[in-house]
């Protein structure tokens, strides 16, 4: 992505640069229009938005609604606000991006520098893993948390998050390893370095990139879940997701649309701010999504 | 019993045999070079020696201890590859010493070590680099340093000049040489250039289609090649081979073939062979090398049976310290090596000179030398 | 063969350790991707409505009963409407996606001033969950407060637009904000493509005297073959899975006017209690993407090898 324009330059005329330019920031308004919307909307009173002003900014600024969403919203049962699902969230997403990050690097090392016969049929089954819609094991994985005892808790999810994101993880070290040289490996292993140490001296130092680019995959789509969420912990072990559309599509009272705007607003925030830090990572993510990328 | 066996050794990808029963037993001190054309099976087996690749069948013996199936790291060997393979987040100190650290060797050894070696290789304002801010020859000396520092019974050296450019390339051909003569230990190398193969070897194992085609010092090889493959693989501009038809007359046996005239142009061979002389009657190859088909001027003064013939020159190659002249002789096109100031024109006849001592003759059905 | 007796122990470990730390991965995958499929495919030929399968007694609470489950999917209008749904959900998002992500990507190449600004503009919905997208999208269409609204107070008293709470329209709000979120993700595999075509064709065929018009639909979009489909593979997977968004914007109504599969399949497992029915509905999912993924994981995975 970060490859310069290409020398050649395909020439194009004054008229038709400036309708290029037009139709760009046109679709950057498009994709800026929600963003500006949850923004301006989230810092004024309800009064603003009922009254047709969804497009202004605010008159009376005030962060109510952020207070309101962050920690007195009713959600539950409790009106505990957002904030004990924002926690529920970042401690399900911490240990499953951790530990599915750590078995995909040792996968892919395993995949592509101990070659052995019949590993690249296990390989496809485990990226095929990473497209089966969830809904063919919802039924199964509801019943086997049952029986564990898991419904409804935060290790439930953690579970199941780490069990079908393995197969990215895998996906991205796989073909990060590809190309590293496998003479550096023999080198280390003529040199009486074992599987662990090679590992660990050898390919881990640089690793760097590859381990970013597969945190921030599994940070955004574990934090973005809703399926798995809802269900298995629609109640108090609940996601920041599954949290937010309780609190959006809830039927009681009114609708506080400011709230619902700071909240949706939070529940984007880390994937939003990890987007904002680390974007071209993120970028390099999602096309390897495309396996070769 | 060698230093290094190599015993019978076999290597089979499923069904498929890749390497079909080498032989070879290396001397201590000896350097060995196994050349072919690439996929000629000799990466294979040199990582068998390493230990890198499983045996399929046979056995591979350092110091007459059996190493199938033991560790790449327990066979007191070292290898210098290709891409030189350094780590490249470790400082060109750390990477020689990586090994020895493996084994457990303390601290101050190391760095003994490590400095003897780097002064050997003249690398010493190196030490704290990275591999990445290295030039490739300086990579190549690291990557000697590592290999060296372990003192390995055995060096494996995999293609270690091909990444190099021309000129570095020789220059390093010199200095692992002159290592190698110091030192006196014992190599392994593979190469596809014949040259270095040449140049380095104390002995060759010309490689081709997984099997050894011929083992032998550079002179056996380069001299008496034993078949076809092995005398077009060595040597360059590749050897000259003419079918030409043995007729006996008398005591004397004659290579007969025509010049590009028509005129038949008939060759007495040197001390010919029994073998040879059952072929006559019969169409058989005549392998001459450029350098044993020259200008009546330039033939070698020591050798005590020339024949000439006349030819007309079809081109003329420059090449500074000599002239290839090329002609067609009995339908085939052949290289002359000339002197640099020869008279030779193009499109004008020349008088050509044979070296009949250096004249060998293959067998066109097996393709192997009649001897 | 010579092996076996003298390999030593720690030689022997060091072969069987790649393995061994695969092994709980591919432990965990076989469980709970390919058995927990069985299984689902398993409840689907019986008549389970709800969990668990097994009473305090131990008795099974379910009976085989084959195909019927499947017989009744394809007889309810429920579901029908549900296919129906996601052909032109899918058609149409596929479609404008890779017509928006095409067309950014080749006005972004033309050594645009600011691409480094612009582009994350483009790319930033992908980072933000179906359910933030959707809350957003609901509340901009809903016509008590968004847009219908907005225009309205500019004095246009009778202008409206409540697509989201019409049975007709409404799965169209629901492909313009999917739109939103993934076109500019297609945009960078297309850009990447463009990156990566040779330049020195281009010039060729400038000086072959190629209009810009030409040199795209002759040289260039021809080159973007494999860019193509892999937008098509990932959109088209995408599609299928949508669940989320539908839940935040129209929760699939209005009436049943925005169901998919996925909510289907969500709502007879969890809240209708027809469980055997829900997981025939998972299987026929898992088919349609079966039928794109597996040729296409299995083309990637052989050019690899070669």
């Amino acid at each position: 992505m970060s490859i310069a324009s290409q020398d050649a330059g395909i020439r194009t005329g004054r008229v038709a640069r400036t309708f290029i330019y037009l139709v760009l920031l046109l679709f950057a308004l498009f994709y800026l229009l929600p963003l500006y919307v949850m923004l301006v909307n989230s810092v004024k009173p309800l009064s603003e938005i009922t009254g047709g002003g969804m497009m202004s900014l605010p008159q009376v600024w005030t962060l109510e609604p952020w207070a309101k969403a962050w920690s007195t919203a009713q959600i539950g049962v409790e009106p505990t606000g957002l904030r004990p699902y924002f926690w529920n969230s970042i401690s399900m997403v911490v240990p499953a991006v951790a530990i599915s990050t750590i078995l995909g690097a040792l996968n892919g090392y395993v995949l592509t520098k101990w070659r052995f016969r019949g590993d690249t049929i296990l390989f496809g089954l485990m990226l095929f893993a990473c497209f089966i819609p969830f809904q063919i094991v919802l039924i199964p994985m509801a019943a086997v948390l049952g029986t564990l005892g898991l419904s409804g808790t935060t290790a439930g999810l953690v579970l199941v998050h780490l069990v079908y994101g393995i197969g990215f993880s895998t996906l991205y070290f796989r073909n990060y390893y590809a190309v590293f040289p496998t003479e550096l490996v023999r080198a280390a292993q003529i040199d009486g370095a074992g599987f662990f140490r090679i590992f660990w001296r050898i390919l881990l130092p640089s690793s760097g990139p590859i381990s970013v680019v597969c945190v921030i995959w599994q940070f955004t789509n574990i934090w973005n879940d809703f399926l798995f969420g809802a269900s298995f912990a629609s109640g108090d072990g609940a996601p920041m997701t599954v949290a937010l559309n309780n609190l959006v599509q809830s039927s009681t009272g009114v609708k506080e649309y400011n709230v619902h705007f700071a909240g949706a607003i939070l529940a984007a925030l880390p994937t939003l701010l990890v987007y904002i830090v680390a974007g071209r990572y993120f970028v390099r993510g999602l096309m390897a999504g495309s396996v070769k990328g | 019993m060698g230093f290094l066996d190599i015993d019978n050794a076999t290597k089979s990808y499923g069904a498929v045999e890749v390497l079909h029963k080498v032989d070879i037993a290396v001397e201590e001190g000896e350097f060995l070079v196994l050349v072919g054309p690439s996929g000629c099976g000799k990466s294979t087996l040199l990582n068998m020696i390493a230990g890198l690749e499983d045996i399929t069948s046979g056995e591979i013996r350092i110091k007459d201890q059996v190493m199938n199936g033991v560790h790449p790291s327990k066979r007191n060997i070292a290898m210098v590859f290709q891409s030189y393979a350094l780590y490249p987040n470790m400082t060109v100190g750390q990477n020689i010493t990586f090994g020895l650290e493996m084994h457990g060797v303390p601290k101050p050894e190391r760095d003994k070590a490590m400095a003897d070696v780097a002064k050997l290789l003249q690398i010493e304002q190196l030490l704290d680099r990275k591999p990445g801010q290295l030039s490739g020859g300086q990579r190549q000396r690291v990557a000697m340093g590592r290999a060296l520092v372990r003192n390995p019974d055995v060096f494996l050296f995999d293609e270690p000049l091909s990444n190099l450019d021309a000129k570095l390339r020789v220059d390093m051909r010199t200095e692992i040489k002159k290592l190698h003569q110091n030192l006196g230990t014992t190599i392994v190398y593979v190469t596809h250039d014949q040259i270095e193969a040449l140049t380095l070897s104390t002995r060759i194992a010309v490689m081709n289609g997984g099997y050894v085609q011929q083992l032998g010092t550079p002179k056996e090889i380069y001299d008496t090649p034993a078949n076809l493959f092995v005398a077009t693989f060595m040597g360059s501009p590749s050897m000259n081979l003419l079918p030409v038809k043995i007729v006996a007359e008398g005591d004397t046996l004659l290579a007969e073939t025509t010049s590009d005239a028509g005129a038949p142009v008939r060759l007495a061979v040197h001390a010919p062979s029994d073998a040879l002389k059952s072929f006559a009657g019969q169409t058989v190859t005549m392998g001459v090398r450029p350098e044993a088909l020259t200008d009546v001027d330039g033939a070698d003064q020591r050798s005590t049976h020339v024949e000439r013939f006349s030819n007309t020159v079809t081109v003329t190659e420059p090449a500074g310290s000599d002239t290839f002249v090329t002609t067609t002789i009995g339908g085939v096109e052949c290289i002359a090596r000339m002197r640099a100031d020869t008279d030779a024109r193009p499109g004008q006849p020349s008088e050509f000179a044979v070296n009949m001592e250096k004249a060998i003759f293959f067998d066109p059905k097996t393709e192997d030398r009649i001897v | 063969m010579a092996t076996g007796a003298e390999v030593d122990l720690r030689t022997r470990l060091q072969n069987w350790l790649p393995k061994l730390v695969l092994s709980p991965s591919l432990a965990m995958i076989f469980v709970f991707v390919y058995g927990f499929i069985l299984f689902t495919v398993y409840v689907s030929f019986t008549d389970s409505r709800i969990l668990p399968f097994v009473d305090k007694n131990g008795q099974t609470t379910y009976e085989l009963i084959g195909f019927s489950n499947y017989e009744k999917l394809f007889s309810l209008s429920h579901w029908d409407i549900s296919v129906m749904n996601m052909a032109i959900y899918a058609g149409l998002y596929i479609v404008i996606c890779t017509f928006i992500g095409l067309l950014l990507a080749i006005l972004l190449d033309q050594k645009i001033r600011g691409e480094g600004f612009i582009r994350p503009i483009f790319l930033y919905p992908m980072a933000l969950s179906f359910i933030v997208t959707g809350t957003a999208w609901k509340w901009m269409l809903d016509p008590a407060i968004g847009f219908e609204n907005i225009v309205q107070g500019w004095g246009w008293t009778t202008f409206t637009f409540d697509w989201i709470k019409n049975r007709d329209f409404a799965i169209y709000t629901v492909i313009l904000a999917a739109v939103w979120q993934s076109s500019g993700f297609t945009m960078a595999m297309f850009l990447a493509g463009l990156r990566g075509i040779d330049t020195e064709i281009l010039k060729a065929a400038q000086m072959d005297g190629a209009s810009n018009w030409n040199l795209y639909r002759r040289i260039i979009i021809p080159q973007l073959r494999p860019a193509f489909l892999s937008a098509f593979v990932i959109l088209a997977h995408l599609a299928i899975k949508t669940f989320d968004l539908v839940i935040a914007m129209t929760g699939g109504g209005p009436g049943r006017a925005t169901e998919l599969p996925a909510t289907f399949m969500y709502s007879y497992t969890f809240s209708r209690n027809q469980m055997g029915i829900g997981a025939a509905s998972a299987v026929i999912m898992l088919m349609t993407i079966a039928a794109i993924m597996i040729p296409y994981l299995y083309s990637e995975l052989r050019e690899r090898k070669s």
